[in-house]
């Protein structure tokens, strides 16, 4: 079994639980299904992002260069880093060198992916979440479980033990405006000691050197306006050449991801504001290797709406702690094997290839199609059980010689139709466990065609 | 009379010759010539779906040298379709011959609605229908339109079982979700496998449904395995066999 499968049957394991998950995603996409339906230019948006980010992904270099001159005359620093290493050690220098010990961030699923909050604190800086659903999985010393909704896993009643345990909320509360309220009070107090935010990007704009940050919660623009220090940290696919290809990606960000027409707060950036500081952590960490693949190039494009999420029948009833990756889900099994094949080689298998995720997503990236790819690559490079492999090859073996394919159907055919059901249910393994086995019939279709062709 | 080269999924050829019989029975009736090749076995799929390319290749080599004579290859199946259709241009992409045989190949319901220009078999069946959208036939083949994109719907196979007297099709609450089998995916992430499957029969059950059918057998064996062991009042039925005239 793959660590996504064992993960995942444990998950399914509470029918109640996982159908509550499955429900509580399901309705986000069909929230993102009216959304959709409301641009009557939808999927022609959908075709003229994918254009967009195919263009700018051709040229990114040329792009990242523009973006740094641009950010640069506009008053920001920038720092690059090819690891998360380097990336954590950029933020620690520049929080180091202004004496910085209490840090307010908003949502940045690169940080996630670099472990910063761990790094940080044990550097003795104090990193508070901000946004909501964050800081929930912050209290709770749990990864995010999904890229938009990161506490999507927790009900209410647990987010309400985890605010009596932590911000002294009446016990068994868990009314969501009572909860929103004392986490509101409770911020507020870290925004105002704050001595630097962070925040992540989601777009940024070569030729303004601009960057924007979408929340719902005006997070970001709180912690990053109270302290004189902000820090963006983004991931080089983060670039859109032209300000004008923001009205292409803000229409489809927010409807793609929860069904809003847009996010409540679209915060542009344009060099640090008077007596501030402004950094950009620019990162890679693997993406150069995706824009070198030809075939996974394409997954530079994603915009992280989470929408593959949402739709995903598998990433529904498995959960996003399944994926054990940063990025859960299709897209999230696409970019982890490229990173790390060996301890992600089972990711693109956690997928029933159905294929709803190309369809929704709103760069058109071919997830389904990059799962199969990535199968066929980690095939290759023997990164799968030996014993799939072998069990095709033999497969193969029968499946060129016809005679032997209909001797093996003959007896297989006489295995289904004369063996106990009980048995036969024990010796299929995980086909039979929940499930009946097929038919056995006497006769094969061809034999059965062959016979009234004669007249039989 | 439209010469038809008859393609069996390998599972179908063994395990489900009456839907095999079916496909030949409805060709017929509507005035096809049909002939199937024996030396068929199966088009690679489950191979290619694990990934394992090396052994698939040398199946879709088979193919093109066994189909490559018909004007046309029908198959009642439509992942087995997109197969050859869409996969295997990745396998063999030096084979000249590969992209005529991919063209004129096509699943069951697409090939009477898109080539014989069929919109309306004749025949009855008075039952209370759930029909499964099998995902490659709907997602990669684009039998439908699908309840993701934003473009007018459409539904070929929905259309084709619409048209017989007596039948009432179900709305179901998510009427193209995958039932979880995905070949390798069947077996290797079982529990949600199973979830997934259980679940559309739950769906199927809700809105009333006393047949569910598809035009992928792989998807029906998986519901049909999963009805029969949890005992749910569900006939699983291939198109084929629905619009073949055959009763529940």
């Amino acid at each position: 079994m793959t660590a996504h499968a064992e993960k995942a049957a444990a998950f399914v394991a509470n029918d109640a639980r996982m159908h509550w998950h499955d429900t509580a995603v399901w309705h986000i996409r069909t929230k993102r299904d009216k959304a959709s339906s409301a641009v009557p230019e939808w999927e022609e948006l959908r075709t003229q992002a994918a254009a967009l980010k195919a263009h700018t992904i051709s040229r990114l270099a040329e792009y990242l260069e523009a973006f740094e001159r641009n950010a640069v005359r506009l008053g920001a620093v920038v720092h690059w880093a090819s690891t998360p290493a380097e990336h954590n050690a950029a933020v620690l220098s520049i929080l180091e060198k202004r004496g910085v010990k209490r840090l307010v961030k908003s949502k940045s699923m690169l940080t996630e992916e670099c472990h910063l909050n761990d790094f940080l604190e044990k550097h003795g800086v104090e990193v508070i979440d901000t946004d909501l659903g964050e800081r929930i999985v912050q209290l709770a010393k749990e990864p995010p479980s999904h890229i938009v909704m990161p506490a999507i896993h927790k009900k209410r009643e647990e987010i309400g033990e985890l605010f009596h345990e932590h911000l002294k909320t009446e016990a068994g509360a868990s009314d969501p405006k009572y909860l929103t309220e004392a986490a509101r009070g409770h911020l507020r107090e870290k925004f105002l000691a704050a001595e630097a935010g962070l925040t992540g990007v989601n777009f940024a704009v070569a030729e303004t050197g601009g960057f924007v940050v979408c929340t719902n919660e005006g997070n970001a623009d709180l912690g990053v306006s109270l302290p004189p220090i902000h820090i963006a940290c983004m991931g080089v696919e983060k670039l859109v050449a032209r300000a004008a290809d923001l009205a292409v990606f803000l229409r489809l960000l927010a409807r793609s991801g929860t069904g809003q027409p847009v996010t409540t707060y679209t915060s542009h950036f344009h060099g640090p504001r008077p007596g501030g500081e402004l950094h950009l952590v620019i990162v890679d960490n693997g993406r150069s290797a995706l824009l070198a693949s030809e075939t996974h190039r394409r997954a530079l494009s994603c915009i992280r709406c989470g929408a593959c999420m949402n739709t995903c029948p598998v990433y529904r009833r498995s959960g996003g702690f399944s994926y054990d990756a940063t990025v859960p889900g299709p897209i999230g099994s696409v970019l982890a094997p490229s990173r790390e094949p060996e301890r992600y080689a089972g990711l693109p298998f956690a997928s029933s290839l159905c294929g709803s995720c190309d369809d929704v997503c709103p760069v058109k990236i071919d997830l389904h199609q990059q799962l199969l790819a990535w199968r066929h690559e980690l095939s290759a490079r023997r990164l799968t059980p030996a014993p799939k492999r072998l069990a095709a090859r033999l497969g193969s073996f029968v499946l060129r010689r016809p005679w032997l394919y209909n001797l093996l159907g003959f007896f297989g055919r006489a295995a289904l139709r004369w063996t106990p059901r009980g048995l036969l249910a024990r010796l299929a393994g995980p086909w039979g466990r929940q499930r009946e086995l097929p038919p056995g019939p006497r006769r094969s279709f061809r034999a059965e065609l062959r016979r009234r062709r004669a007249g039989a | 009379m439209t010469e038809v080269g008859l393609f069996i999924p390998c599972y179908v050829d063994q395990c489900y010759p009456q839907v095999g019989l079916a496909t030949v029975r409805l060709l017929e009736k509507l005035g096809c010539k049909v002939d199937f090749p024996e030396a068929q076995t199966c088009c690679g799929q489950p191979m290619a779906n694990a990934g394992v390319g090396d052994a698939a290749r040398p199946l879709a080599e088979r193919f093109v040298d066994i189909f490559e004579r018909y004007p046309y290859v029908v198959c009642p199946s439509g992942s087995c379709t997109s197969m050859v259709r869409h996969h295997y241009a990745d396998l063999l992409p030096e084979n000249a011959r590969l992209p005529a045989v991919a063209a004129k190949t096509y699943e069951l319901c697409e090939f009477i609605v898109d080539v014989l220009k069929i919109s309306r078999v004749a025949g009855a069946y008075p039952h209370r229908v759930g029909l499964h959208q099998s995902c490659h036939a709907l997602r990669e083949l684009r039998l439908g339109s699908g309840t993701e994109r934003r473009i007018p719907g459409f539904n070929k196979v929905r259309g084709l079982l619409g048209g017989l007297d007596g039948i009432t099709l179900v709305d179901l609450d998510r009427p193209d979700e995958c039932c979880g089998f995905g070949g390798v995916f069947s077996v290797e992430e079982e529990a949600v496998s199973c979830a997934m499957g259980k679940d559309r029969l739950a769906d199927h059950l809700r809105a009333g449904a006393e047949v569910v059918t598809g035009v992928d057998v792989s998807c029906l064996m998986h519901l049909d395995g999963l009805a029969r062991r949890e005992k749910r009042p569900l006939v699983i039925q291939h198109v084929a066999e629905i619009l073949a005239g055959a009763a529940p």
